[in-house]
């Protein structure tokens, strides 16, 4: 499998992301984001963490409008895959790659901590490694992370289970306690329609290592790894 | 000529940053204020002297990029 991660000005989880790709066993690059065209046979693309054009005007809002983004258009359109996490789902959300949109979090506070996530579904190429209704530990650091969607968006996304991940406690319970930003209904990540992009809040990357605490994040890598050795 | 571009959150986006601001003004003992919804605004100098070009213009910029529809709203004030 071969990835392209985005660098943008600003960004700074791309080198983590880089590692647990290639951990993975993908390959795995850096593409500017004056870049018009995905390097040839670019299978992911991931939009990396950070604070793009240091969250002026709206945390993504220029990012999602910068020229590598229409390659990043196209190849999602051609049912290319997708990942973006952190700044990297706030930059999907501003581009039109995922409905609703980060707000601030409800209770003002950057929050930077591990956290459960419970696994919604276990059929994608993002968390076939999973199990449906698995907790699994990994961590937030964000502002802006309250999920917001208008309330027919918000019908479909639950309609048609494109929810991907909800805030929850080790148990994989929803809880008021576990979704610290205040998002709708826990969102943590969801899916496009076709399920070949995904956007999250947590951070996969951060827990792939024993070393660092936990390795709950290794799973994602991994399928989208193993996604591509069966299509392949 | 010049525009402002004022971008305010859609009745029923709940606001935490003016909310904050509210319960400062509280307690700062600032009297009479029922409510704050925080908002932006972009002084814009125009590089046409056609009013209708700069309309489009400025409703361009207002939908590609400085407010995101979704959860927000914009003025346009052509001075």
């Amino acid at each position: 499998m071969k990835s392209a991660v985005i660098v943008f000005p600003g960004s700074n989880r791309e080198g983590d992301v880089l590692r647990a790709l290639k951990s993975a066993g993908s390959q795995a690059e850096k593409v500017w984001h004056a870049e018009t065209e995905l390097p040839k046979g670019t299978d992911l693309v991931v939009l990396p963490g950070g604070f793009s054009y240091g969250d002026y005007l709206r945390c993504g809002a220029i990012a999602g409008r910068a020229t590598v983004m229409d390659a990043v258009r196209a190849h999602a359109a051609r049912g290319g895959l997708v990942l973006g996490i952190c700044n990297g789902f706030q930059i999907l959300c501003e581009s039109g790659l995922l409905p609703g949109i980060l707000m601030r979090n409800a209770n003002l506070k950057f929050i930077c901590h591990r956290q459960f996530l419970r696994v919604e579904r276990n059929d994608t190429a993002f968390t076939k490694a999973y199990a449906k209704g698995q907790a699994i530990d990994v961590c937030v650091a964000h502002g802006e992370g309250n999920y917001t969607a208008d309330e027919e968006t918000l019908k479909r996304l639950e309609g048609e289970g494109l929810v991907a991940f909800r805030y929850s406690d080790a148990q994989g319970h929803i809880t008021q306690d576990a979704n610290r930003n205040g998002s709708m209904n826990s969102i943590a990540g969801i899916y496009s329609d076709k399920l070949n992009v995904l956007g999250m809040m947590p951070h996969p990357e951060n827990l792939i290592e024993d070393l660092v605490g936990g390795t709950d994040g290794r799973g994602l890598f991994e399928s989208l790894v193993s996604s591509f050795a069966r299509a392949a | 000529m010049k525009a402002r571009v004022t971008v305010t959150l859609k009745n029923g986006v709940l606001d935490p940053q003016g909310k904050a601001i509210e319960g400062a003004l509280k307690s700062l003992g600032v009297e009479g204020i029922a409510g704050v919804r925080q908002g932006k605004v972009f002084d814009i100098e125009l590089g046409t002297a056609d009013k209708a070009q700069a309309e489009a213009a400025l409703k361009a910029a207002c939908e590609k990029l400085l407010a995101n529809t979704v959860i927000e709203n914009y003025r346009v004030e052509l001075t």
